[in-house]
This record gives C-alpha cells, structure tokens and sequence, in this order.
C-alpha cells in the first residue's frame, strides 16, 4: 500500500495525516517552516468554548510525531510531481537545519547563548528570537534550527558559539539539503492562508502608528506565553491599554486596497478577542467597527449575544475612514460613520486592532504548478465544483483541505480534513481491486 | 506484602501559566517528601516531547512505577501522558493527573501563596491515589465492516457511498418513500447553476446501484443497544421489525425548514411565500411578479430560534439573481448579509451588479407587512438609506431558518448523543472534533448537525466516511479498562444496576446475578454507587483510591 502525501502541518494537515494514519495508512507530512503547528499554534483562545488554542492543539501535534505511520519533514518543500492518481512520484526537498535531528534535544541551550536576534515570526513580530532557535516551546519536531540569513558563522564567518555549548553536538554547519523520491497514491493540499498586510491602507496607520495591530499580533499580545506574558501592554509605551477598538474588514470586502471577498472568520475571532480583554480587564471598553456581523457558524450567534449583553463589548455598524494619531499621547483617533443612524463620528482609544484578511499563501502560484492545479482570481486553491466536489482539485488524486482554497474557521478545517482522508482511502481501495 | 510503589511527579510550569502563580520549585521540593515518591522534577512545558522525553528517561533511570504529572487538565493531555508511560513499560492505568493551572493557578492569580499551598495539597491527593493504582487490561474487540447511515439525503448518501467505495458495507435508513432528501425541493444550485436533479439524480442511481449499499426506505431506528463495534439497530421496516448489525453509525438526519404561520402574513396572504417555496415556483417556472421583496431572518435570530441559519441570505441572494434577470426587480431586507467567503461574496457582488437592491432593516424595527385593497405593503426604517421606505410587491418572500428535525429528540434519545440548546445535534468538541459524538463508534454529518449549504454537507459527509472507516480499517480496537466489576459473593441480584445504568452495560447471568459488559461499559460510575451491597468495584476509581486521595486533602502539612 503506497503511502499518502500531505502538504502543509496546519491544523488540516494535522487531521487529515492522524485519520489517515489511525487506518493504518503512511503519511508523509510535509512542512515548510520549522515546526507542524500553523496558525492556531499562535493563537491564545478559541471561541466559543475558549479553550487555550496550543493546549488542545499541542496533543495532535505530538500524536503525528510520535505515529508509527506519520513522517514528518519539517522545513521541507514539494518540488516536482509526476503520474497520476494511485501512482504519483514526488520529489522533496529537505532543507538544511544546521542541526543534527537525530543528536539535538530541543534543550534550547545553543538559543540562550546566541548573540543574534531577530524577530520571532511565531510572536507575529512582536518578540524576538535567536538566529538559531526553536519555533516555539511545543515545536513539533523539537529540534533547533539556524536562520543562515541571520547567523554570524554563516554571514561572517565568527562565533560558532552554538556549537561550543551544545552538550550533544548537534550542530552541523555543513548539513546540506536533502532531495527525498517518494512513490505516493494521493496527494492532500493544507497550506493554509496567510494574513494581509495592512501597510497599503495608508489611512490606518498600521506600521506607523505604533499602537495600531493586526489581529494575530493581538494574539500573541493577550497569550501568557507570548511577549508581554498576556499583560495588554500597548507598544508605544507599555501602557495597559483600557479602550481598545477593533475593524473588521481591513484589506477584505473592498473593492480598492485589498481583496473584494468576505473572509469569514474576522467577526469571530474579534468577538473572541473583545472578551478575551474583557476578561483581563472587566472594566476596559472595547469596540467593534463592523459592516455586517457574519454570525453564520454553529454558536456564533449566541456567543456575540453574550460578548454584548454580558461582557458588554460595543458593535458600531461601519467602516472607520481614518485613524489618527496623538503625537504626545500616542492615542488614536478613529473617524468613522455610524450608519445605523447616518452620524459621522469620532472615538479615542489606547490601542487599535486591524482584523486583516486571510489571504491566499504568496506560495500557492509555484505549489499550484508544481502539482499541476488551478488557483482561483485571488491564488486560492480551485475545487472542481464546490457543491458536489468540495475537496477535489481538477487533478484526480490532489485534494485540498483547510484555508488553502478560501478562508473557513477550525471546525470546517478539520471536518474538511476528514473528507479528504476518506477520498485518499477511496483510492486506495481502488487501486489494490485494479491489481 | 510487596513493597511500596515508586512514583514519579512531574510538575508542569507551562511557561507562565502555573509558574507565574505557584512557586513550582517549592512544590517539587514538597512533592519530593511524600511517601512513596522517589523522584520529583519540574518542567517548562511537561507535553513537549522534550518533557515527554523526560519522564520516559526517569522512569528508565529510577524505576519508576507510578507517575504523576501535575499540570493542566486530563480533558486535553491524559492520553498523551498516559501514552508515554506505556512507551516505557509503564501501564496506561498506573499514571495519575494533578490540575494545578484550570483549577489552581489560573483561578488563584491574585493569591500567588494561596496557589502554591492549593498546588500542593492536590498533588498530595493524586500522590495517594497514585498508590494504590492498580493496572487495567483493555478488552479488544472485533468490529462489524458495516455501518449504518441514519437519513437518504445528500449527506447521508454521500457519506454512504464513500464508506462503501472504501470497502465496507452500508444501510442506509430513510422514513420517506425516496431517498434525495431536501435536495428535492431545490430549483438550481449555485454557482454552476446546475439543475438539483441533475446532481441528484445519478447520486440516488449510484446509492441504489451500489452492490456494498442497501437502501431502507418508509423505515425508521426504533431500538440501538451495544457498542462501537458491535451496535445491534432494531429498524423498522415495511416489512416489519429487522435487526441490523453494524460497527459504526452516522446521523444524516439532516433538519427541516420553518414554516413562519402568522409571521408576516404568511398563510394568511397567497403572495406570502418562503424561500424554499419560490425554489418550487422557479423549478415550475411560475413567477412572473414584477416586484419581489425578500425578508430575511424571518423567525430567526429572535428569541425562538436564536441562531443565524448561515444558508438564508445566500439562498435569497442565488434566488434574487435568478429572478433578476427576468426583468423583475427584488430588493432584499436583511439584518447582517450572511455572504462569507471566496463563492458567497462573488455571489452577492454578481447580485449588485445586476441591480438587486439591498436594504438593510433593524432587528428592533421590522419590517411591517400589510395588505392593503391594491396589494401588499411593506414599510420599513432602512439605516442603509436613513429613511423610512414603503414597498409595493406582487410577491414577499420570507427567508426561513433551518429547525432541528421533529424527531430529532427521540433520536437522540435511542442512540444516547446530546443535543445542543437549539435542538441540532452536538459534536464531541466543537473546534476539534467536528463531526464526531462523544459516545465512540458515532458520528454526525450534514444540517443535523447545524445548518449549513450543500457543499459545506459533502465535506462532512465524506468526513465522517472517514472517521467511521477507521475502526472498520482497524478490525479491531481497545475500550478503556476504567469500568465496573461485579463482586459475585455479594451481589443480591435485585438488578437496580441494571436499571440506572445509561449504556445498557450490565445484564443478569445465568445465576440471576449481575455481570458487567465490559466492552460496553464506560465507566461512569452510576452502578457503583446505586448498588445497595456496595458490591460493585470501579476500576480506577476504587472506593480505597478515593478515599485514599479525601483523606490526603484533609491532612494537614
């Protein structure tokens, strides 16, 4: 039985190697980046149940690590597809960790002697890491790796201090990539979204105003295990922030800057958010600047009702024309149009948070060619027909699962996930009755 | 008497979240002075697999034979430890949890000392019952490579069609005369503008033709007793009464649509339709109004039905289009427009460009419905437009919302699966296991489970084909030793056990006494503490464990 190829370590990628694997199928769980994990990974909560996201995440990431039927290769990419369904060859490349995988034991000494920083994309930018790092303290797999962009050894030729203090000796300066053949049956696209960069919506302010943040960033900034330990400090000055404004639809809906689509998950996860403060901080005020609220999922309806009437967070309908900035205070201004009543009309706050859209992965071009599939207008990945065929691509045998082909929340990810599993598991049924 | 066991505590700071609060040094050194704990240590993070891999090197270094870790919740993280004990020859039932960040350190935050003492009290009590562990045997059982799928729309026959290529067989079971479902009443579908026969159709074909598919159609689940692996589901027939064996079940039962009587007009004016009675008039062809008001949220998102029916606005929008381009004009009255993601929002930018006009209403301020001797009357305060507008259709058009099934309750009842406050379905957790239920070897897909499109339907009917596939792939699978045993010398036979028990778990031997079913016990415990000769032993949860562990809390340092 030839194994089953996923791309992509999100939470879909996840689920969609643990249901293949627990059949008894192999997996091979390609990841880009230095850990499994993807987005949820760095989110604090989930709504509505808001259980602590790497909590309930952290034990299926292990449970793919330590399946006997699940390989994972971590920062590793897909670079040529060739055959058909039930008989695809596919070449992968693993590239160089610096770190032996076998010797290191994610002890984190090599990072706490190293003399560079950078910024930690697993905070979303607002904390910082080494040049030679672990992604996170729950990374899957635990291994350290060097940002040979970053390392003095590699940019200088100097230090060499990680390999001094590793007890194991695991730094490997010399480690090449690695291109890996594989003979799979089918193939499972979860490369997940990314978020849109704000800096275009000149009006926000977002990059010059300090105190204006993207959603994720907030993540990191409420999670005790983020840069401020969970403290609502805002940038400018560390001051807790105790009136905190949130806009949906920032680079979504639009048909200027940014993309024309709704992407259905902002008005959750800014409720989510809004109550998350609430429940630091029970007397801060929070806003939410919305054009329609998108309470269509399971529970959503009920959850806003209670982020309004019990937690007492404000919906204003419409969309802030401008933000800006005391130069003294840092404080924000937002101006805005209340459509509800017609009213133009202005609030300050201590923080803002830009609920971004999910955007397509900037890699989904090279990926869709390399497997020989469709993107839609935006470059996210096209199913056949979305009533009838919502997880196939046009390619028999390629499946895609998750946010890869428009954005949807956790549950539809991973129900999603199940689905393709099941048409890979249909494929192979097939292919042993043809032998 | 064999000497005391050595136990391992483990103490979790999980970053910030317990180390921030209880003073996790002090509580090892603590641990470390309990009877019987030969090895104490404290972690970053306990569920990395560094942290895993700790345990695994202490249990190897001091012979570690119970181990305690002390940490977050059993909820999330008891089968990754549990598992990592087993890895080192340690029995999964020899391992105990102690919550010091849900229920210590994340509700103790502003009484740091407080924290740490409560910190040590609970592992004290986990260290006592530690002791007394004693390892549990799972029973491994054989699983029957059928399934049966409860309803014959598109989901359950989608999910019936997956798990049957995926060589396995499949009854289907549907109380109406034909399979297809709500799909029947469907006009086009969007966005292909595909005919719903013409998806429908083949699908009912391929189900019917299926050699691994049987179809029950006019039958509905009167009886379900076992277990994952082994359900036995009393159908009733047309023929009568049959008994299917199956391993697995899915819920397609899907959901019904509100009929609003009294809302609007609604059976009371002939022009008063709702949306899924125009999909009847465009499947025939006969609209022919010139001006159509739709209004959404009818019967929804209020006190009765609460939630946003996600399917509403799109299915008005998708309708909209359609009657737009026979030259009529169709404003549609909404709330908050429910078009998410890449295909919906193409969909309502399509229904502006081709002049469907969209008046937004407020929940506080309705619309308000009138007939009038020329024809209906629709008033309404529009914020979209800041004024008070009056509308005269030929037709109004009442977006109804998706309500659980009427039998629903009963249903659930029979297979012993919750129901969420709206009346759907409830999954087993809603971020992480979508469309599974609680209850092992059971699964749902589709509207049964909340409302949702046709598309949305498929993926989790081809879902739960997989789930539902997996211990059918397996053959076999284990169940969890935690579960009751019958003390035979005590038991008096007078079978109130039997009839507490909510799993159907025990039953009458041949001596009239009672006996565990072991495979389909699931250890809640009811029995044991029913049983009027305290004859009935929890595994794992042993009167001497427990009282062990209550006596700990009480002891003072």
């Amino acid at each position: 039985m030839k194994p089953v190829l996923v791309i992509g370590g999100g939470i879909a990628g996840i689920q969609a190697s643990l249901d293949l694997a627990d059949r008894g199928t192999k997996v091979h769980l390609i990841e880009k980046t230095p850990s499994i994990g993807g987005v949820m990974a760095q989110l604090d909560k989930t709504f509505p149940t808001m259980d602590c996201s790497i909590c309930i995440l952290a034990p299926k990431m292990i449970e793919c690590y330590r399946h006997p039927n699940i390989t994972i290769h971590s920062e590793s990419e897909v670079v040529n597809l060739e055959g058909a369904v039930g008989d695809f060859r596919v070449k992968i490349l693993e590239h160089p960790r610096s770190v032996d995988a076998k010797k290191c034991t994610g002890c984190g000494l090599c990072s706490e002697k190293c003399p560079v920083k950078r910024p930690s994309s697993f905070q979303a930018g607002l904390g910082q890491r080494k040049a030679i790092y672990l992604a996170f303290p729950q990374a899957v797999p635990l291994i350290a790796t060097i940002d040979r962009d970053a390392c003095l050894w590699f940019t200088k030729g100097l230090c060499r201090t990680c390999e001094k203090v590793c007890p194991s000796k695991a730094v490997d300066y010399e480690q090449k990539e690695n291109l890996i053949e594989l003979n799979v049956s089918s193939v499972i696209t979860a490369t997940g979204f990314e978020q849109y960069n704000p800096k275009d919506i000149g009006e926000y302010g977002y990059g010059r105003y300090k105190n204006v943040l993207t959603a994720l960033e907030f993540e990191r900034l409420v999670c005790a295990s983020g840069p401020t330990g969970g403290v609502l400090s805002r940038p400018s000055d560390g001051k807790v922030s105790h009136n905190t404004a949130f806009i949906q639809c920032v680079g979504s809906r639009t048909q200027t800057v940014g993309y024309s689509y709704c992407s259905a998950f902002c008005c959750m996860y800014a409720t989510k958010e809004a109550v998350l403060i609430k429940e630091h901080e029970p007397s801060s005020h929070v806003t939410i600047f919305y054009m329609d609220l998108k309470t269509f999922g399971k529970g959503f309806q009920g959850f806003v009702d209670r982020a309004q009437s019990h937690w007492g967070v404000q919906y204003i309908r419409g969309r802030p024309g401008e933000i800006r900035e005391d130069p003294v205070t840092k404080n924000l201004t937002i101006l805005y149009e209340n459509t509800e009543i017609g009213k133009v009309e202005r609030i300050e706050v201590d923080m803002v948070i830009l609920c971004t859209a999910a955007v397509p992965h900037r890699e989904n071009k090279e990926l869709a060619q390399v497997l020989g599939v469709e993107l839609d207008e935006y470059g996210f990945f096209e199913v056949g027909d979305p009533v009838s065929s919502p997880v196939e691509t046009g390619k028999p045998g390629v499946y895609v699962c998750g946010s890869c082909h428009g954005p949807r929340d956790i549950p539809e990810s991973v129900a999603e996930a199940s689905a393709t599993a099941a048409k890979a598991s249909e494929n192979i049924v097939l292919s042993e009755v043809g032998q | 008497m064999t000497s005391a066991p050595r136990i391992g505590v483990f103490v979790c700071r999980c970053g910030i979240n317990i180390a921030a609060y209880v003073d996790v040094p002090a509580v090892v050194e603590y641990a470390k002075t309990l009877p019987g704990v030969t090895y104490a240590e404290e972690n970053m993070y306990t569920c990395s697999s560094d942290g895993l891999n700790k345990i695994k090197e202490a249990i190897k270094k001091y012979g570690l034979e119970r181990i305690v870790v002390a940490s977050c919740t059993p909820r999330t993280h008891e089968p990754l430890f549990q598992a990592t004990c087993e890895e080192s020859g340690v029995n999964k039932y020899l391992f105990e949890m102690a919550n010091i960040r849900d229920q210590c350190s994340w509700v103790h935050q502003k009484e740091p000392e407080k924290a740490t003492e409560k910190a040590k009290d609970l592992i004290r009590m986990a260290v006592a019952k530690a002791a007394l562990l004693e390892s549990g045997d799972e029973p491994e059982i054989d699983v029957t490579p059928s399934t049966l799928v409860i309803g014959g729309g598109v989901s359950g026959m989608r999910a019936a069609l997956s798990i049957a290529d995926q060589g396995f067989n499949v009854t289907i079971v549907e109380k109406e005369s034909t399979l297809g479902g709500k799909l029947r009443g469907f006009d086009s579908l969007f966005p292909h503008k595909q005919k719903a026969s013409e998806v429908l159709m083949p699908l009912i074909t391929r189900v019917s033709t299926h050699p691994r598919i049987r179809v029950l159609t006019k039958s509905t689940v009167k009886s379900v007793y076992g277990f994952l692996g082994n359900f036995d589901i009393g159908v009733e027939t047309r023929q009568g009464v049959e008994v299917l064996k199956v391993g697995t079940i899915i819920v397609a039962v899907g959901a019904d649509i509100l009929k609003p009587k009294g809302l609007y007009l609604y059976g009371e004016d002939p022009r008063v339709v709702t949306q899924s009675e125009l999909e009847q008039l465009l499947h025939k062809g006969e609209v022919d109004a010139k001006i159509v008001v739709m209004i959404q949220c009818a019967g929804s998102r209020n006190e009765e039905h609460p939630y946003c029916s996600r399917i509403c606005c799109n299915e008005a929008v998708k309708n909209a289009i359609n009657i737009t381009e026979k030259e009529s004009d169709v404003y549609i009255l909404y709330r908050d427009l429910q078009t998410y993601g890449i295909h919906y929002s193409r969909l309502e930018q399509e229904a502006k460009r081709k002049g469907v006009k969209f008046l937004k209403y407020q929940a506080e301020r309705p619309p308000l419905v009138t007939s009038e001797p020329d024809g209906l009357k629709v008033s309404l305060y529009s914020p979209t437009v800041n004024e008070a507008v009056e509308l005269r259709p030929d037709m109004l058009v009442l977006s109804t919302p998706l309500v659980p099934v009427a039998d629903a309750k009963e249903l659930s009842q029979l297979l012993k699966v919750p129901l969420d406050s709206n009346g759907f379905f409830m999954e087993a957790h809603v971020k992480l296991r979508p469309i599974d239920f609680a209850t092992d070897g059971i699964f749902i897909c589709g509207t049964a489970h909340s409302p949702k499109d046709i598309g949305e339907s498929v993926a989790q009917a081809l879902g739960v084909a997989s789930r539902a596939s997996i211990p059918m792939a397996k053959k076999r699978v284990r169940t969890a030793a935690i579960m009751s045993q019958v003390d035979q010398t005590r038991c008096s036979g007078c079978g109130t056990c039997l009839d507490v028990c909510p799993y159907n778990a025990l039953k009458k031997n041949d001596k009239g006494l009672a006996e565990t079913i072991a495979a389909v016990c699931k250890g809640c415990g009811v029995c044991g503490a029913t049983c009027p000769e305290k004859a009935i032993t929890m595994h794992h949860f042993t009167d001497a464990q427990i009282e062990a562990q209550g006596l700990a809390a009480l002891e003072e340092d």
